[in-house]
């Protein structure tokens, strides 16, 4: 693929191997640690975060 | 315009009444909500719902063109990292949903089968998700169906729906799962405009606090007083519509 | 009040629809919002990550690259020794495989709904297509003779392949075997040039759609396997929830592989069974919160529902 056409099949090259963590009896990848911790971040903004409305 | 006497019994007028009765517009399609409806958690269900019709727009394209296309073509291998990146925001979105609803006992109410639902068509998402690695006709294909056939077999149920079968998974991904868990999705929204958002805890006093099974029923805000011997609720406030 | 009495009673309130306080709300908007967020982020996640595909391995890759591999596994399918020949229900009838739940047998009670003959699915048959006259004669050789002796021929090259240096089966040492080098070494050639992959599908006819034959004879070897570990994907490296590369894979598996990565699954015949049942069980209690006294508790004494609606709590304090 040349030209900006290949920006299509993605940016950041994601097909070599991957790195992935141990504790014990866990082991998780890198991209799934970011992922789950992406979630529990987002959820708890979400509960934290003021909501825009008439305040009184 | 009414039934005459008599259309009353007819199917087509009781179904209609029926619908109109527990779904009339302003609840179909409401303007106003209730004010304690003030937290970002509450955007999760809407994105879940804005993830889906991602998800289902990428794989009619991904149909329409075939299940090889994103192998040959720079657009189709653009389409698929669509569909693939939105169902990972569907997940995302959907578990988020799912704590938040956990956290405030969103089944209270009688809004039981509003979770129940819910709880199926995640049950359901996941299972659609895993036919569609199944199709992806590559070598993630090949070692997720393998290793994915071993636990159906192992209760049986492999010997009726056979992963290694791509004509039958991707039957399964495209129409039949899709069609299910879309009876699903649009029962639970409707089963949310129908009961409304559930209310927030009747909260008492932390000196007398107690688990819902011992305390005194209460009644966040609602006009009339519930029927007990000494009702604990407090006074219906100025009803401020604005 | 009874107990039921008085929950009765607050399920009966939190069921009437609210009359108190509201605020404006465009629920057209709010799910436009939603799409243009969401549409947003799924085209930069696009862009920016694009999403993996590794290329399948077919048998003729596999019998190039992994001959030594390729050529066991052929012997095994003949001597009723592979995975798919010793796998029971739904491929192969035999009472005493397959896995159980507790005391249900659940795998052979669904029955043989995929018959397999792996000789003659995977070997026999494909090979029987040649028109080389020596492979005809080995194949027919094979045939004639009686299920023993087709038996200890497989059985000795099988055990002679794995004492040969690399598996090289072109240096087995000398022995009976029969006609079952010439038979692995046709397969095996067969495959090499392609012509493999197509013929072992099964429903003979000239459009197809049921990869199980290619699939069940790939996954008896060790290559695929191999490949799979290497990146984590093997079942007791949580593969379950892996992805090829260093693509995010399927995080919302972390409890149905967890199991398998601990006692007793761990070392259970019966894991995938066991795991089954549990997981249908948590699946069910998912299901059922509302109706689980202790579970339906959970949310009133964690207390988090006091962040999500502190404003009201706020505004209407006692």
């Amino acid at each position: 693929m040349t030209g900006p056409t290949k920006y299509l099949s993605g940016v950041v090259p994601m097909d070599p191997p991957g790195t992935f963590l141990h504790w014990g009896v866990i082991q998780i990848s890198v991209a799934n640690l970011i992922v789950i911790v992406l979630m529990i971040a987002v959820f708890v903004a979400a509960l934290v975060l003021p909501f825009p409305g008439r305040k009184k | 315009m009414s039934p005459r006497s008599g259309d009353e019994r007819m199917w087509t007028a009781r179904l209609r009444n029926k619908a109109v009765a527990g779904f009339p517009p302003e609840r179909l399609l409401p303007d106003r909500q209730p004010a304690y409806v003030a937290s970002w958690i509450y955007v999760f269900g809407v994105a879940t719902l804005a993830a889906l019709v991602v998800v289902l727009v990428t794989g009619a394209v991904l149909a329409i063109e075939g299940p090889q296309w994103w192998h040959v073509s720079t657009a189709g291998r653009f389409v698929n990292s669509l569909h693939l990146w939105s169902v990972e925001l569907f997940f995302f979105t959907m578990v988020i949903h799912l704590w938040g609803k956990f956290l405030m006992a969103a089944w209270r109410g009688r809004r039981a089968m509003t979770w129940v639902t819910g709880a199926i068509a995640f049950l359901g998402s996941i299972g659609t998700a895993f036919t569609g690695y199944a199709i992806q006709s590559n070598f993630d294909s090949q070692w997720i169906t393998t290793q994915a056939k071993d636990g159906l077999n192992s209760v049986g149920i492999g010997a009726f729906f056979n992963v290694l079968d791509y004509g039958q998974m991707l039957l399964f991904h495209v129409i039949l799962l899709p069609f299910v868990l879309g009876l699903l999705v649009v029962w639970h929204v409707l089963l949310v405009r129908r009961h409304g958002v559930v209310p927030p805890f009747a909260d008492i006093e932390p000196s007398k606090e107690a688990d819902t099974s011992t305390a005194e029923p209460t009644t966040p805000l609602a006009a009339e007083e519930p029927a007990t011997e000494e009702p604990a609720a407090e006074p219906a406030p100025t009803e401020v519509m604005t | 009040m009874s107990i039921w009495a008085q929950r009765r009673a607050q399920e009966a309130i939190d069921a009437r629809p609210w009359t108190g306080e509201t605020r404006r709300y465009d629920i057209v908007k709010e799910f436009v919002a939603a799409l243009a967020v969401i549409t947003l982020l799924t085209v930069g996640l696009a862009i920016i990550f694009g999403s993996p595909d590794r290329p399948a391995i077919t048998l003729g890759a596999w019998a190039r690259t992994a001959p030594a591999d390729f050529a066991a596994t052929t012997v095994a399918e003949l001597d009723g020794t592979s995975g798919t020949a010793t796998y029971g229900a739904p491929y192969i009838n035999d009472p005493s495989a397959g896995q159980k739940l507790g005391p249900l047998a659940l795998q052979r009670g669904a029955g043989v709904r995929e018959p397999i003959n792996t000789a003659t699915d995977f070997v026999l048959g494909p090979l029987s297509t040649s028109t080389d006259p020596a492979v005809a004669s080995a194949v027919a050789q094979y045939r004639a003779a009686s299920a023993d002796q087709q038996q200890k021929w497989a059985n000795a090259y099988a055990d002679a392949l794995a004492k040969a240096p690399n598996g090289d089966p072109a240096q087995v040492a000398a022995g009976d075997y029969g006609p079952v080098p010439a038979m692995t070494a046709s397969l095996l050639a067969m495959a090499q040039r392609g012509a493999l992959d197509g013929l072992i599908q099964q429903q003979g006819g000239f459009y197809q759609t049921n990869y199980s034959h290619s699939l069940l004879f790939l996954a008896d070897g060790t290559y695929l396997e191999d490949q799979a570990r290497a990146e984590n994907l093997g079942g007791d490296q949580w593969g379950m929830m892996n992805e090829t590369g260093r693509y995010p894979g399927q995080a919302w598996l972390w409890l149905y592989t967890f199991w398998y990565q601990v006692k007793p699954f761990s070392t259970s015949d019966n894991a995938d069974a066991l795991v089954w049942g549990l997981m249908m069980l948590l699946s069910a209690a998912l299901v059922l919160v509302p109706f689980i006294p202790g579970l339906r508790a959970l949310p009133r004494k964690l207390r988090v529902y006091r962040l999500i609606w502190r404003d009201y709590y706020r505004t209407t304090n006692r």
